[in-house]
């Protein structure tokens, strides 16, 4: 007897009684190669993909409907399991969402710190993905050198704040601390040492033959296929659109910064791969430019604003009214003005929105994250079909998708 | 009797609100304050009703009737240069009105500038599929239906996007509760074991904070253990708790209690 409620084998890989040779294979959602749980529904003929449906969700935590019970700075570290490859992005982006609500400034020190964060992170999250895509490829040197190097960021990160993965480093109306003593010094001899790293693997990448083969003409998205399915950062870039939110609509200290946006009018799999490396060049130039920043900064770290943001922690403790705030801003929470905001930030992956709707009260009323991954697995539908099973493989890996901030 | 609460709106409410307080609002500027903002205004405004239109934090936001949604899109993408849909968000209403409001976010790279397009539908209203303009429209619409079980016509592949295809009711719905509904308690018993099985395995418990009082399998009492799968609905036995074994310690012969030595030097 059939239980059509319980759990039973089910026989889609088997096409017994078809006229054509369509084969579904079902790829994921435990896949090694599938960077998370995807589940691809693939239709073939013979080796070549027809049709594709990406199957999503299976990390889905309802995050959305968390912020809707949650007070503003209850939900930050929330953002931190979005893109846990680089979490300290999505709580800038959720922070800065905020603070264009309640309309304060951040003080510049935090700004810096927040630009070395961000980019810190930017640099983990591109060698992670150079790690993962050449194993996937099947480089399994390149994933111990990037991991090496991505160590030693991660190391720099539980130097300022503690943790490694899930850092929680931003607060909304500025940073909780203030950098180490040896940051600065850890940082330069990083990034002093970046371009040697880098030249190893392009020396092991880039006159590679199977690298070539496999990333060469491999998963080209047009320019009008990745604008219309919402591809942002380096995907979009790879395909010929010069958008960068750090220069197109500059946060922070952006706009004080000089760096370049690599461009590439190929949309392949190599473009992107060349498009991530100088990437994390211009990620370092950067870096080097906002140190000095630094020295130049007063040392305060949090906004003020009494109504929103709890005082210094020396305030608190010295002043009535200051622990009187912090006390009704802790179990209360901030209540910021009706009104809607979407705010841009560009992630290591690409455009990170939230969008905030708020009815006054200390809870969102709505809160939407916009993830980048989402759109670059949707566009693996258009994208798939004409492309053989292992270039599957390598295209995922080079849509940079993460699950966490995919499912939310 | 039990205090009334609304049930079209379960997600947490501030416990304290003082009487005087009014909620600020966050400052709107018009559009004639931005040209090209007014000039897209005037564009959209020549071919269909905008029921509203300002600009709110740098951003243009305008008010459209629901049916308008494909034309104005097309205008929006084939001479406004709205190059991407960036977002679909659905914000219910559903308590204060029955209505959907629908907010779709666009970027225009050609202008560096973004657009707010909001609509309202009513709670069983159709809408207008964008995904002929927009294919990200695709998976936005999917995943608006999904949350909130908002309804849209002429879409290629409308189906549940991140819950289960099988799943009752949609997550993001205000009357929906944070730890899932009745139907969500009994999915994965009855996917997994069948709707016979209901009654020895009983309701899943999706508060991740809950603790079942007289569950001595799962949770430890400390300072009053009891042995693994003990009953103590019924009263609980006495458990005396013994610090050393009844022969000794294994390896150790000789304890002589009262020589024993508290070492308090720790360089000692």
């Amino acid at each position: 007897m059939q239980h059509t409620n319980k759990l039973s084998p089910f026989f889609e890989n088997i096409t017994f009684d078809r006229d054509d040779n369509e084969l579904i294979l079902n790829f994921g959602p435990q896949h090694p190669s599938a960077h998370g749980q995807l589940r691809l529904l693939l239709h073939l003929q013979q080796e070549q993909v027809v049709k594709a449906h990406p199957d999503i969700g299976y990390l889905h935590r309802g995050m959305e409907k968390m912020a809707e019970n949650m007070i503003y700075n209850e939900f930050l570290p929330t953002t931190d399991r979005m893109d846990y490859i680089a979490s300290s992005s999505n709580n800038y982006g959720f922070a800065l969402a905020v603070e264009k609500l309640i309309d304060v400034d951040v003080p510049r020190r935090a700004q810096v710190i927040r630009m070395l964060l961000l980019e810190v992170n930017r640099l983990m999250s591109h060698l992670f993905w150079l790690a993962t895509t050449a194993l996937d490829i099947g480089a399994m040197t390149i994933f111990l050198y990037a991991f090496r190097e991505r160590e030693y960021l991660m190391d720099l990160i539980e130097d300022y704040c503690g943790a490694r993965l899930t850092h929680a480093a931003i607060r909304i109306g500025g940073v909780p601390l203030d950098l180490p003593d040896n940051f600065m010094d850890d940082l330069k001899k990083f990034l002093d040492k970046l371009p040697q790293n880098m030249k190893d693997y392009e020396d092991l990448l880039d006159t590679n033959r199977i690298w070539l083969m496999r990333m060469e003409e491999v998963g080209t998205i047009p320019t009008e296929m990745a604008l219309s399915w919402g591809c942002t950062g380096p995907m979009l870039r790879a395909s010929g659109v010069n958008w960068d939110l750090r220069k197109e609509e500059p946060y922070e200290l952006y706009s004080e910064i000089d760096f370049d946006v690599p461009v590439s009018d190929k949309g392949d799999n190599y473009a992107r791969y060349k498009i991530y490396m100088e990437e994390m060049r211009q990620s370092a130039k950067i870096l080097y430019q906002v140190i000095p920043m630094y020295y130049e900064t007063t040392p305060e770290l949090m906004a003020h604003a009494p109504q929103y943001i709890s005082a210094s922690k020396l305030d608190i403790m010295t002043q009535n009214y200051s622990l009187m705030q912090h006390f009704v801003l802790v179990t209360q929470g901030m209540r910021p003005p009706v009104g809607e905001v979407y705010v841009a930030t560009e992630s290591p992956k690409g455009e990170l929105g939230f969008y905030i709707n708020s009815q006054g009260g200390p809870y969102p009323y709505r809160l939407k994250m916009r993830a980048p991954s989402f759109w670059h697995t949707g566009v693996l539908t258009d994208l798939l079909p004409g492309h053989y099973i292992p270039d599957v493989v390598a295209i995922i890996g080079t849509t940079n998708i993460v699950f966490g901030e995919i499912d939310r | 009797m039990r205090a009334y609460s609304d049930k079209k709106d379960v997600q947490k409410k501030a416990y304290y609100t003082d009487r005087y307080w009014v909620a600020p609002t966050v400052p709107r500027q018009t559009v004639e304050s931005d040209d090209v903002f007014a000039a897209d205004l005037a564009a959209i405004k020549a071919k269909f009703t905008v029921l509203e239109a300002y600009i709110e934090v740098e951003q243009l936001v305008i008010v459209i009737n629901p049916d308008d949604n494909f034309g104005v899109m097309k205008l929006m993408k084939e001479e406004l240069q709205f190059e991407q849909l960036i977002e679909m968000a659905a914000v219910d209403w559903l308590a204060r009105s029955n209505e959907f409001e629908i907010v779709v976010m666009m970027l225009s790279m050609a202008k560096r500038k973004r657009m707010r397009v909001k609509y309202t539908v009513a709670k069983d209203q159709a809408v207008e599929s964008l995904n002929p303009l927009y294919r990200s429209a695709d998976w936005a619409e999917r995943e608006m239906y999904d949350m909130h079980g908002v309804k849209v016509n002429n879409h290629p592949y409308m189906k549940r996007i991140l819950m289960p295809d099988d799943w009752q009711g949609h997550p993001l719905l205000k009357s929906y509760p944070l730890h899932g509904d009745e139907a969500a308690q009994w999915y994965e018993v009855d996917k997994i074991f069948g709707k016979e099985a209901r009654d020895i395995i009983g309701p899943e418990i999706r508060d991740s904070a809950a603790i079942e009082r007289y569950d001595t399998e799962r949770f430890s009492r400390l300072g009053h253990e009891v042995p693994y799968g003990t009953d103590i609905s019924e009263g609980e036995p006495d458990t005396p708790l013994a610090y050393q074994e009844e022969d000794g310690v294994f390896l150790i012969r000789k304890v002589h209690e009262d020589d024993s030595v508290e070492i308090t030097d720790r360089d000692r």
